[in-house]
């Protein structure tokens, strides 16, 4: 057992792990934190995404342990002061369907426009590459990230590439 | 079809603000605390063994272990359509992967620890892993009591055989019909077992509180059939259907996979047997791939006959299906298509065989589709090659040949309204057909092709739905109803039926998953089914609260009832103008009357819907005379493909369906049903390849080895539309489409891979493998090697499909 502190969805939470423990079973089992989704258990499937000092990991994939002293953000801290501008537009344009990948989706598309806030429609396509969803079919959520990028450059010009 | 003011339209869905900020929970986020057990399978390694002994001591011994139950703790059976399953092996087990007996712990850890101490003592038996093999004379018996098995009266198994049942279709006279045939083609088409790949694996959490109770928590689309099927194979525990109580939380992805009962029989059982304390099952990816139900692997031989117009005289269709150790809920796939392998069209003499097979592979079920993708891929791979081979554009040759309304099925009904001419001509405009399309570079060929597709629900005759609404103070609605919201939208789509009725805004309807003590009763959400049968409930549940509220208004007021209509969430008179009275202010607390008596009551109303004309009795040997099916959904997808001509990479630059929905209800919902199915379609052609060792242990139950497509491998452009001719019994005119999507997604690529290089492949699935191996030259089935998808194992053209009749 050995003792982390992370900071998690904006507050710092303690907490007991033993080595082998994942991310994801520290979040689901010891803090309550339910959004990340277990669908493969190997980092095949993205359902599991979370911010690990803002960029999307696989939380199936990392140990808690590593984790001691960076910060983490999952949807119930984009969440917490209302809906971003991906989540709006994703509700907006009824993209989800069973919903078990959104959690991931909307960590990896937010994670995307941060580091490239003017992403192609294939760079769209690499970051949610990892991201499986059975349902979509993938043309709303690839749409809807392009639209909610183009958006926030119209209201705000960032300056950097173009692609 | 009078004006609509919220149906067609594309309102926010219902469950969206949830599902957009991680509030929507599903089985595995609900906590129960510390008391919570965990619960780990023993699975058998052997595709066909007897069971001589379970050794469960040194499990036990396991430090955090509470409980191991075998086989001998429930000796039960059960089953959707036909009771052959155990709920834990018995004598046998049947394939690798079969739940022989279950580890309850303190922590999963300790449960799969432990699980891994039992040790089975097997002695094997001879495997049965071909159809060939299955069906050969003197064949070594799955089921050797079949003859005993509870079934359905529609089902035809062939005890003392591996034939599960026989679905057996005659219309006409084919013999002489191919006899006066101007051309005949014949050939066989294989198609592999899929897996579901639903995101979200399944999941059930079950308690068996000390008063007796039973509530489980499970991921599925069948609450209701699962109570039913539970309540019946339980009965030796002294429980009854009101003593079971099944909650469903929202699911992550079903296509068929989390229709009937599979798993969270198993979960039911283990609380039981725990009494006090909740138990969790919750399979891992490789337990959703093996022991949950895959889709039926088939070879199917087609022999199709036509005049020298081009028109289809006569169809011989035999299918083979390899149903693996169950065949509870997959011989009711194989019904369905023995009932329509015609395809959508006008076919006057045809010999239909559907055939269901017990094999040592996993079991076999429901999957988006039924048994439709799978015998399309063939019929539509035919009737393209026919086309081509009389010299008649196949666009053409489907037109002449679309089944219309009125035409007589292949057993005997007649079809519903539905136009498929209109599908096709809007798909052909939208892939120019008849235009060349120019490569990207020389290496590269282009291809392009259309198909048609039909589908109807495969049910009960008594499948049914029921709906129940109620008012709140604040004149909002809570509507109860048990289709599952799958992701499709359904909770969205019956609210829309409800506001369209009562003119109350979706904003001000709550519609939530089921809770079979709570909610009315839906039979399953399968079949592309319950927005029709779902939706004529919650219509009529609609329909009694508006005579309430008018009758209500008018008993208060002293007004005529046939004055009085519904606008804007009021009762208003079209006689006095100045009568407008907010459901708000009375739909709980009544109306005052001048002497301060009030006026009526909570407003709540009920629905059902059953449809009555249907009937699954017909003859066993021609399937003439019921009326199994309620209706067909019709269609037409295509595509464009480029080839790349050394590497058989194939990416599709145009997918493109139109399906005559009847009514479009959600705009926003069906082309999400369209986009999504047709991505799920051209996975099963394009990347998924199930493999078995020649064992019968699934060699790929991961998304490492078994591909779904990613963002990256999806058409350039989709384009869903639809067609409205509407269903006269359906709410508002629809009928569903679901399923539909994928359906025609394996023949139009096999099509367009002819068109672009002149390759005909039979064989699925399509992968750029076999495309580059044949434009080399070389017989895929030739190289094949031994781990294939599939119970089939020898060159199709070699399947010996006479085993009598």
């Amino acid at each position: 057992m050995k003792k982390i502190t992370i900071q998690l969805n904006g507050e710092s939470r303690r907490l007991s792990v033993v080595p082998n423990l994942t991310l994801l079973d520290a979040l689901r089992g010891q803090l309550g934190i339910k959004t990340p989704k277990e669908g493969c258990g190997r980092g095949d499937c993205g359902a599991c995404t979370v911010l690990l000092d803002g960029k999307a990991v696989r939380a199936c994939l990392i140990l808690a342990i590593e984790t001691d002293g960076q910060t983490i953000v999952t949807l119930e801290g984009v969440s917490k002061d209302g809906l971003s501008g991906l989540q709006k537009a994703f509700l907006k344009n009824n993209v989800f369907q069973c919903g078990f990948c959104a959690s991931g989706v909307i960590l990896a598309a937010s994670a995307l426009l941060v580091e490239n806030p003017d992403p192609s429609e294939h760079e769209v396509r690499e970051a949610l590459a990892g991201n499986l969803c059975r349902c979509t079919g993938y043309e709303p959520i690839v749409r809807t990230v392009l639209q909610v990028a183009k958006k926030t450059l119209t209201k705000a010009p960032v300056r950097g590439k173009r692609s | 079809m009078s004006k609509t003011c919220i149906i067609g339209k594309s309102p926010v869905r219902l469950d969206g603000l949830a599902k957009v900020t991680g509030a929507a929970q599903y089985v595995d986020d609900l906590d129960f605390g510390p008391g919570l057990l965990h619960a780990a399978v023993v699975e058998s390694t052997h595709a066909h063994a007897l069971i001589k002994k379970v050794h469960t001591a040194a499990a036990e011994k396991h430090p955090g272990v509470v409980h191991v139950v075998t086989g001998k703790d429930c000796p039960h059976m059960f089953g959707l359509y036909m009771k052959d399953r155990y709920i834990f092996a018995q004598d046998r087990v049947r394939f690798v992967g079969e739940q022989i007996a279950a580890v309850i712990a303190e922590t999963p850890e300790a449960a799969l620890r432990a699980a891994k101490l039992v040790k089975v003592t097997y002695v094997p038996l001879p495997k049965v892993l071909s159809l060939g093999d299955a069906l050969k004379k003197d064949a070594t018996l799955l089921h050797p009591d079949l003859a005993k098995y509870e079934k359905p009266p529609w089902f035809f198994p062939r005890p003392g055989t591996n034939i599960a049942h026989w679905r057996k279709t005659r219309k006409g006279d084919v013999d002489k019909a191919f006899k006066n045939a101007s051309f005949i083609l014949e050939d066989t088409y294989t198609v592999p077992r899929y897996a579901h790949c639903p995101i979200e694996t399944h999941a059930v959490t079950g308690l068996f509180d000390l008063s007796g109770r039973l509530t489980l928590w499970a991921s599925s689309q069948s609450p209701f059939a699962q109570r039913n099927v539970m309540a019946n194979a339980l009965k030796p525990f002294g429980l009854s259907h009101k003593d079971i109580r099944i909650i469903t939380p929202f699911v992550g992805g079903g296509f068929g996979g989390k229709a009937g009962v599979s798993m969270e029989i198993i979960g039911a059982v283990l609380a039981i047997v725990m009494k006090g304390r909740p138990v969790k099952l919750h399979w891992t990816r490789e337990q959703e791939f093996y022991n949950t139900s895959q889709r039926q692997g088939v070879i199917a031989r087609i022999k199709m006959g036509v005049s020298k117009g081009g028109r289809i005289t006569a169809l011989e269709h035999t299918l083979h299906w390899d149903a693996g150790a169950s065949a509870e809920y997959g011989a009711n796939v194989v019904n369905a298509v023995g009932l329509s392998a015609t395809g959508p069209y006008r076919v006057p003499n045809v010999k239909i065989d559907s055939v269901c097979v017990y094999t040592n592979m996993p079991p076999c079920g429901a999957y988006r589709g039924f048994g439709y993708s799978e015998f399309h891929f063939g019929l539509e791979s035919h009737i393209t090659r026919i086309a081509k081979a009389i010299g008649m554009d196949p666009v053409k040759f489907r037109k002449l040949n679309a089944i219309k309304e009125g035409d007589t099925l292949a057993y005997g009904a007649e079809m519903n309204p539905g136009d498929m001419s209109q599908c096709i001509d809007r798909v052909a405009k939208e892939l120019r057909w008849g235009k060349k399309d120019k490569p990207s570079s020389r290496n590269r060929a282009i291809g392009k092709s259309l198909c048609c597709f039909w589908k109807a629900p495969a049910m009960p005759p008594n499948a049914s739905s029921a709906a129940y609404l109620k008012f709140n103070e604040d004149g909002s609605l809570n509507l109860m109803v048990s289709g599952m919201e799958l992701g499709q939208g359904f909770l969205t789509v019956m609210a829309q039926v409800a506001s369209e009725v009562l003119t109350v805004p979706v904003t001000k309807i709550r519609v939530e998953t089921p809770d079979t003590d709570r909610n009315s009763y839906e039979w399953q959400t399968v079949g592309s089914h319950v927005t029709w049968s779902c939706g004529n409930a919650v219509r009529a549940a609609a329909e009694e609260v508006k005579d309430k509220l008018i009758a209500t208004v008018a008993r208060a007021k002293r007004l005529k009832a046939a004055d009085l209509y519904l606008e804007g969430e009021c009762v208003k008179s079209r006689k006095k103008k100045d009568v407008a009275i907010p459901f708000h202010e009375f739909v709980i607390d009544g109306i005052m009357r001048p002497d301060g008596r009030f006026v009526g009551g909570p407003i709540q109303g009920t629905g059902m819907f059953m449809p009555e004309f249907t009937s699954a009795l017909g003859d066993p040997e021609t399937s003439q005379g019921g009326h199994p099916n309620v209706h067909y959904t019709v269609g037409c997808a295509g595509v464009i493909v480029e080839i790349d001509k050394e590497t058989g990479k194939l990416q599709v630059l145009n997918a493109s369906l139109a399906v005559d929905a009847g009514k479009v209800i959600n705009r926003d919902l069906l082309n999400g049903q369209i986009v999504g199915g047709i991505v799920q379609g051209l996975a099963t052609a394009l990347y998924e390849d199930i493999r078995y060792d020649s064992n019968g242990r699934l060699l790929n139950p991961n998304f490492t080895d078994y591909k779904i497509p990613t963002t990256l491998d999806c058409p350039v452009k989709l384009v869903p539309m639809a067609v409205e001719t509407p269903q006269p019994d359906g709410p508002f005119g629809a009928r569903g489409v679901g399923e539909h999507t994928m359906i025609a997604a394996a023949p139009m690529i096999a099509d367009a891979i002819e068109d672009a290089v002149g390759i005909r492949l039979k064989t699925m699935p399509l992968t750029a493998e076999k495309i580059a191996l044949a434009m080399r030259g070389i017989e895929y089935d030739d190289v094949k090697g031994d781990n294939l998808g599939f119970c089939f194992r020898g060159k199709p053209c070699d399947y010996p499909f006479d085993v009598g009749s």
